[in-house]
Formats: structure tokens, C-alpha cells, sequence
């Protein structure tokens, strides 16, 4: 089973560069999944404030460019998992979090193909 | 927390964290069987415990901790004495003080792996036996899921895995990576038995049990893990890179009703590309390596041939037969030689192709084989040579082992005796 794993924090949190020592706590855990397997793909936000906003509505098409202040979490960042069942999914997320600090994941089940 | 909650989290620990335990203990214990009962005795442990206390921050250690701690009350528990009749006594590291050095385990969890992947495929044991420990040990799936996956009654599977692991430690196999010497033979060993591993999933078709094809992931993720454990190796990669490429079409293969479709009548856009480029990656791993390249690196090639083609009509036939001819050098087999005739006659034309079949028409091995009947009768037809054709068709119907082949080879014969 395929997730994408988006985590999101407070735009506070999200200022305030990690330690060092999460770093390296988060550089052996991604090592870990990706020996693993389960790692597929993975970022963070890059340090720039390119983010906006595509929605169709009908036949119009707008742009609103980010950064969104008014929200009361930002995505740090994102992965997708490649796991044999939620639970395991859910277990790496915990992992995850372990290292990332306070924030929630969303977790969602993805399909391939068509 | 429910105990039915923590067992469903427990299960995905397992298989997440069990090879690793049962490595670093079988390191210390010297028995692969009493290290998989020791993490099997620290995994109640947790079913009774984690209800209340809640899952641990990192259940791996917690479990390696309380898998130690039965370590060593298993040492104090049996009489030193007695133990040392056992001949595994003889190897286990002893402290000074009579216990086992514990702390041993946390040296290097990878070099323990790789030591329990070559154990579990050792040649002192049979083919079914190496699959089924490793399934057990490695893929961390239970007797019943392996019995599930091969089709066969569950103590057949007990059985055997009883069996290998007595004869593990009466053949006194030390627990450790092979020597330069050995090396290569016994990796080809562990990459042979991943390898039926996913093969046995992949035969499985879509109406079959889920497990079956799930062998697929679980032969993919032992690769993996052996790629990383191994990066030196070229073939390691290339069996990466064989598997994830032909597992990127197992949904575009069959059809609703589960039929297969043959390679060059799927539909690509089914193909998994996250795979595809996985496995496009690994191969370029396994090439950038240098050295003679081995059967695995020219069967992905050619597999990695057929992903890059966006349409069928843009496969090139002529690299895939240049790979076949290379692939043919370092794996003598008829079968290889058969599907060498089928990409040359793709590149250079039918007539070509023919005249490589035709000299495998005394090959013995071949004899019973319906696709040698089933490739000249294509050849034939495009050489609009009807009659012989048909022919070719239906002695490959006779040949054929399932109802879905010899349906199709009947149809084709009746399309070229209507010609």
C-alpha cells in the first residue's frame, strides 16, 4: 500500500530552524526507511517563500500567492510511504514524529495508475 | 489501548523489527531457533504490557531490551554444565561472570542481518527450506502465511522450518558473513531464493489469494534491504532492478477476469513508473559498478528495455536480441535461447527468428515446452506459411498446461487453417 504523508506545524515551530541533534536524529531514521523500503520519496519546504494557491472554479482558473499567514499550520514537508498496511504506516509515522516534534501528520492511502 | 489495537500495532512491528532482533540475537545465542523464540517471548511480553503502559517511543529497543533480559535468564536458568553438552554452548560469548555479552548486540545491526540472510539461505539446506526461513526469519511472515503462499498445508511449512533449523545447528553453520572465497556462490544462493520468491508471487493471478502476490513485495523489500546491506555487488542491484521494473506491470498484466496480457498488448499507462524508476535507478547502480555483468543485470536490461518504450511499436528488439545474445553467454538455457529467437526475429525479421528455433527443435529439454511450438507457429504465420502453422498451434494445445493456453492456441490454429 502506497500513502502520501503530509505534516504540518505551526507557523512557529516552523520558523524556528531544528537542532543539530534532530537533525541527526531524523537523517538515521530516514536512512532506516529507506533501507527499509518504505521510504518512496520525501522533502521539506524549501527555505523560500514560493507558495500559492491553483483553484478552478467553473471555467476560471485563479492564483492566489502564498505565503498563507492567515493559517494556523504550515506544511513542513512530505513523503510517500510504501508500507504493507496502515498500522505499519502509522508506525513509521510515530517514528517520524518522535524526531519531527509537535505537528500532526495527515496520512492518506494513494492508488498508482489509473 | 486495546489488546486488539496492540496486537494489530505489534504486527506491524514484527515485520518491521523482528529480522533485526532475531539477527542481533542469533549473533549472541548462536541459534537462529532459540533467537527467534527469545523476540517471539519479548513480543508477549509486549502484548500484555503495551495495553497499559501505551507504545513505547522506540518499540525496537524496547523489545531488544526485554529480549536480552530472557537472554540472560535463559542462561541462568539452564545449567552452565548442560549447556556445554549442547555444541552450540561452545560459541556463545560468555562474560567473565558465565553471561552472555549482551551489549554485543547493539555493535552493528546491519552486519547481523546480513549474517541471518546467508544463514537462511545456506546450501546445506533445500530449496523449500531456504524460502520458508526466509519468508519466517526475514519477511517476518507466520507459518500459516507461508503455508498460504506456497499452496501447501501448514505443517508441511512447521515442519520444514523445524527441520532447517535443526539441521543449521547440528551442521554447526557459523553464524557470519561468508569469506572472499565463498562469497559470490553463496550470494547467488540468497539472490536465487528471492528471486522464486518473487517469481512465486508473480505467477499468481489476480483472483488468486492476496498473499501469493504479496510475495512480490516481500521478495522486493528483502532486496532492497540486501542492496543496501551489500552495495558493492552488481547482481544485488540488478535483481532490485529485475524485480521492480516487472513488478511495475502487475496490474496492467491481467485483465478483469484474470486473464494475462502478454507483454506487448498491455497498456502502458498502467505500468507503475514509482517502480519503473526504481528499478531504472538500481540497474544503472548495478552497471555503474563495472565488471562483468551477470544473468540478472542482462535480464533487467532487457526488462528495462520494454519500461522505456512508451508504446510497444518503440521497443528495440535490436538491443533486447543484442542482450539475449549476451545474456545467453553467462546463462546457457534453452528457454533463454528461445526468447533470443523471439527478439531476433522482432528485430531482423521472421525468418530470422525461425532459424534459431529451428535448431532448438532437438533440444530434449524442449520437447514438452508448448511456447517452442507456440513462438515457430507465430514465425510461421508471419512467414505466411499457414499450414505449418497451424500445425505448430496445435501440438502447442496439446502441450499447453492450462485451459487459458490451449484456448488460445486452438483459436490460433483455426485463424491460419481459415488462411
Amino acid at each position: 500500500m502506497r500513502f502520501v504523508s503530509i505534516y504540518k506545524l505551526s507557523p512557529d515551530r516552523f520558523a524556528a530552524p531544528p537542532s543539530e541533534g534532530e537533525m541527526a536524529a531524523m537523517g538515521l531514521l530516514i536512512g532506516e526507511m529507506q533501507a527499509a523500503g518504505v521510504l518512496v520519496d520525501t522533502g521539506g519546504t524549501a527555505p523560500t517563500d514560493i507558495s500559492l494557491r491553483v483553484r478552478r472554479a467553473g471555467a476560471q482558473t485563479t492564483l492566489t500567492d502564498g505565503p498563507f499567514t492567515e493559517s494556523k499550520e504550515v506544511i513542513g514537508g512530505y513523503a510517500v510511504l510504501d508500507v504493507q498496511s496502515k498500522d505499519e504506516a502509522i508506525l513509521w509515522t510515530r517514528r517520524f514524529l518522535d524526531c519531527a516534534g509537535d505537528g500532526v501528520v495527515e496520512l492518506t492511502e494513494v492508488t498508482t495508475g489509473p | 489501548m486495546s489488546t486488539v489495537e496492540t496486537q494489530r500495532t505489534l504486527d506491524a512491528v514484527w515485520r518491521i523489527e523482528s529480522p533485526k532482533l532475531i539477527a542481533g540475537l542469533s549473533r549472541i545465542v548462536r541459534d537462529v531457533g532459540v533467537a527467534e523464540e527469545l523476540v517471539q517471548d519479548a513480543f508477549v511480553s509486549a502484548l500484555v504490557q503495551w495495553p497499559e503502559s501505551g507504545i513505547p517511543r522506540n518499540p525496537g529497543a524496547w523489545l531488544m531490551a526485554v529480549a536480552k533480559r530472557r537472554a540472560i535468564d535463559r542462561f541462568r536458568r539452564e545449567d552452565v554444565v548442560e549447556l556445554k553438552h549442547q555444541e552450540i554452548a561452545r560459541e556463545i560469548q560468555l562474560h567473565e561472570t558465565g553471561e552472555p555479552d549482551v551489549d554485543a548486540l547493539d555493535d552493528d545491526i546491519g552486519d547481523d542481518l546480513l549474517r541471518l540472510i546467508f544463514i537462511a539461505c545456506h546450501p546445506v539446506l533445500s530449496t523449500e527450506a531456504r524460502i520458508a526461513l526466509t519468508l519466517r526469519l526475514l519477511g517476518g511472515l507466520s507459518t500459516s502465511d507461508i503455508a498460504r503462499a506456497f499452496l501447501v498445508a501448514e505443517p508441511v511449512v512447521a515442519q520444514r522450518i523445524v527441520r532447517a533449523k535443526r539441521t543449521l545447528s547440528e551442521a554447526h553453520i557459523p553464524f557470519e558473513v561468508p569469506n572472499a572465497s565463498e562469497r559470490a556462490a553463496r550470494l547467488s544462493s540468497v539472490l536465487g531464493v528471492l528471486y522464486l520468491i518473487f517469481n512465486e508471487g508473480y505467477a499468481a493471478s489476480a483472483g488468486d489469494d492476496v498473499l501469493r502476490p504479496a510475495l512480490c513485495e516481500d521478495a522486493l523489500w528483502l532486496g532492497r534491504v540486501l542492496a543496501q546491506l551489500v552495495p558493492d555487488d552488481s547482481e544485488v542491484h540488478a535483481l532490485v532492478a529485475l524485480m521492480e521494473i516487472q513488478a511495475s506491470r502487475s496490474t496492467a498484466r491481467v485483465n478483469a477476469s484474470g486473464e494475462p496480457i502478454l507483454l506487448l498488448d498491455q497498456d502502458r499507462g498502467r505500468w507503475d513508473q514509482l517502480l519503473i524508476r526504481r528499478g531504472l535507478a538500481a540497474l544503472e547502480r548495478a552497471e555503474a559498478l563495472g565488471g562483468a555483468l551477470g544473468p540478472y543485470a542482462f535480464q533487467a536490461a532487457i526488462a528495462a528495455c520494454h519500461a522505456r518504450a512508451h508504446t510497444a511499436e518503440q521497443t528495440d528488439w535490436t538491443r533486447i536480441a543484442a542482450l539475449y545474445d549476451a545474456l545467453a553467454q553467462v546463462l546457457p538455457s534453452p528457454v533463454v535461447q528461445l526468447n533470443r529467437a523471439v527478439a531476433v526475429g522482432m528485430a531482423y525479421g521472421a525468418a530470422a527468428g525461425l532459424e534459431l528455433v529451428d535448431a532448438l527443435r532437438s533440444e530434449p529439454s524442449l520437447k514438452a515446452y508448448h511456447l517452442l511450438s507456440s513462438v515457430r507457429g507465430d514465425l510461421l504465420e508471419k512467414l505466411s506459411r499457414f499450414g505449418e502453422a497451424q500445425t505448430e498451434f496445435e501440438h502447442a494445445a496439446e502441450l499447453a498446461h492450462n485451459v487459458r493456453d490451449r484456448t488460445l492456441m486452438r483459436e490460433r490454429a483455426a485463424r491460419c487453417a481459415h488462411r
